[in-house]
């Protein structure tokens, strides 16, 4: 029997089988950041024991950092303590970190894969979910905890069982308007928020291959939204293209030889899925979430369905929502807009959204926030000239950081606002408490942004 | 890691589904640089209104329910990887949490932090969260050794998973860390061995 794409990654760094049928698996790079790392510094400290492998690390602050004045100390004492603690832990370990003020630094996430860090064929781990992003280079990428941060830094393994796998075919061709993040909100609608529990998935069909490397790391994103553990997508000319120039990737001859090994990371045509799906590209469109979680989510066009799941938790969700069973949600007011995180806030993103609103003004209700993944997305943005196109429609374009997604810093939405929001989560009180959040793509919030209120972007596009 | 054998004790039901670590614990708690002290903000966002106002009817607030198992509907632990989570709930007293299915990175962290998850039948569960709501006092037996789980009341009981090898980490109170820096020979010569290009 062949083999999958997964399983040529993953068994290629298997150092051995464990007791319990698990593996000891060695992981090439390690991403951390000033959230969920202090803790595993202090426990490599307590045992007295040592950085393993320093030069596998690479470690940036984002949680934290305020998206205004980054140049000025962090007002908040406990984010500065964090953010300080990183850069002592870092200085200590002999670990190399792009801090703040640093042109590397900005989400783990973004940073990887523009830096070249991210490469195909690698494990990737850092303690956050969302590392699952780096799952679109055909890399194994997933979150850990705090526990296995330590356990990776003293011994660059961890101790897993090897998850199920599950593929996602997505063929036929996106209708305009529609955007990746539209396609990654449609199946996890599908499958659930509890749909990809216990597995790795692999994106594949004539709809993912077709997207560019940014829109393949917004869909490998949010894998962990279905519970899975991680999503890949096979490596092609478009991965290679992406990777060859960026600063850590391999370069000249060793490029070649890598190209050659990254083209047999492929799925072979006899390989094997404990779970297959299939869907229709033709039947997405815009999407926008109702509820609190990401498996709630509708076509713009939906109404809210009148159950879905546990009766309680449904009535639950509505409820804090502000939104009744059956009713439209298109035309609800919205006063926040925020255009960031991990999922979508590339380069890509930003020229999407300020093509849209070019020559617009946001709506006058609108607060609109609009933070890039890093200082090199940020002064990209700057080189082309988004940044006035972004001023004038009253956008307010800010410096690097997770920001809104999780507003662990400054950035909130207050109680009971709607935020139509490009993050990953709308969980209850994820972007501040009581703080009502809508998942949708950047073009959609673009949309939303000059409305004030919930459209179907499409009716806007020639 | 604290030892886990077996444990008979009440518990508190929050029949919710999908519970994500948000909600466990939020975000702008997490800016701790130690494990300690998470339990006080617990579910913060349930167990207290927009005004800092104790919500009364909240099960961990209510007096009728007490003790160590914390019972919740399927999906338990979703969303982000933050072991804070499972540090929140181990901190304000809990041992075991019982569910119809945990996410996947929640309950790696529950059992590197001595924290139980027994994933039980949605039959099952449906029978616990109905015991308690007739006895809140009523008890629980987890038994680990031979992985079950009874309603002491009735008798009723049901058989869980665990993966063998964290079983015994879970008795004995090892963690992996002890077992990986153990490995370091194997580890070395799978780096000579491993083909790179980074």
């Amino acid at each position: 029997m062949g083999k999958t794409l997964f399983d040529k990654v993953w068994d290629a760094h298997v150092v051995k089988h464990a007791p319990g049928g698990l593996d000891i698996l060695y992981i090439d790079k390690h991403l951390i950041h000033e959230v969920t790392s202090p803790q595993a510094f202090k426990e490599i400290e307590n045992r007295g024991l040592e950085i393993f492998r320093t030069q596998n690390m690479v470690a940036t602050p984002d949680h934290n950092v305020p998206t205004l004045d980054q140049h000025l100390p962090i007002k908040d004492a406990l984010s500065k303590f964090q953010v300080d603690t990183l850069t002592e832990n870092c200085e200590k370990h002999n670990v190399n970190l792009f801090g703040l003020g640093h042109p590397f630094q900005g989400i783990v996430h973004v940073i990887g894969p523009e830096l070249g860090l991210t490469l195909p064929g690698m494990t990737m781990v850092c303690g956050d979910s969302h590392t699952s992003t780096h799952g679109a280079f055909g890399s194994i990428a997933f979150g850990i905890g705090t526990s296995q941060v330590a356990q990776v830094m003293a011994s660059q393994c961890v101790l897993l069982q090897k998850p199920k796998k599950m593929r996602i075919t997505i063929d036929g061709e996106l209708s305009k308007g529609v955007e990746a993040k539209d396609i990654i909100l449609y199946v996890i609608a599908q499958l659930t928020a509890a749909g990809g529990t216990g597995h790795f998935i692999e994106y594949a069909g004539s709809a993912i291959t077709s997207l560019s490397m940014e829109e393949r790391m917004t869909i490998c994103n949010m894998s962990i939204e279905m519970g899975a553990r991680g999503g890949m997508i096979a490596p092609d000319e478009v991965t290679f293209d992406y990777v060859k120039d960026r600063e850590f990737a391999p370069k000249g001859e060793q490029l070649k030889e890598a190209i050659t090994y990254w083209k047999s990371l492929k799925t072979d045509a006899s390989a094997q899925f404990d779970t297959e799906h299939t869907f229709d590209a033709n039947n997405i469109t815009p999407m926008v979430t109702y509820g609190t979680n990401p498996g709630m989510g509708i076509g713009v066009k939906e109404s809210i369905p009148n159950s879905n799941g546990n009766a309680a938790s449904f009535d639950k969700s509505l409820n804090y929502m502000g939104f009744k069973k059956g009713q439209e949600i298109i035309g609800t007011p919205v006063n926040y807009v925020f255009i960031g995180s991990c999922t979508n806030s590339r380069i890509e993103d930003l020229r999407k959204v300020a093509s849209f609103i070019k020559g617009k003004k946001k709506a006058a209700n609108v607060n609109a926030l609009i933070v890039p993944g890093s200082k090199q997305v940020e002064k990209q943005a700057k080189e082309e000239g988004l940044d006035k196109i972004l001023e004038a429609a009253g956008f307010q374009l800010r410096e690097p950081g997770c920001s809104a997604c999780l507003a662990m810093n400054e950035d909130k939405v207050p109680a009971g606002e709607y935020c139509i929001s490009t993050s990953n989560r709308n969980f209850e009180g994820r972007q501040g408490p009581g703080a009502r959040t809508i998942l949708a793509s950047p073009l959609m919030a673009a949309a939303v942004a000059i409305e004030g209120k919930i459209v179907d972007v499409r009716n806007y596009l020639n | 890691m604290e030892k886990f054998k077996k444990l008979n004790s009440p518990a508190v039901p929050v029949a919710i589904a999908d519970i994500d670590t948000d909600q466990i614990i939020p975000a702008r708690f997490l800016k701790a640089t130690s494990r300690e002290g998470f339990g006080e903000n617990v579910f913060r966002d349930w167990r207290y209104d927009k005004n800092g106002e104790l919500v009364q009817d909240f099960p961990l607030n209510d007096s009728k329910y007490s003790g160590k198992i914390l019972v919740a509907e399927k999906n338990f632990g979703c969303g982000s990887s933050r072991e804070h989570a499972a540090w929140a709930i181990t901190d304000y007293g809990f041992k075991v949490v019982v569910s119809s299915f945990f996410a996947d990175i929640f309950k790696g962290n529950a059992l590197n932090n001595g924290l139980l998850p027994v994933q039980v039948s949605e039959a099952f569960l449906t029978k616990v969260f109905s015991a308690i709501q007739k006895d809140p006092q009523t008890a629980l037996e987890v038994d680990l050794e031979n992985q079950t789980i009874t309603l002491v009341a009735t008798g009723e009981k049901e058989q869980f998973e665990i993966n063998e090898y964290k079983k015994e980490c879970m008795i004995n109170g090892y963690d992996d860390i002890d077992y990986l820096i153990n490995q370091k020979t194997e580890i070395e010569n799978y780096e000579s061995k491993a083909v790179k290009f980074w």
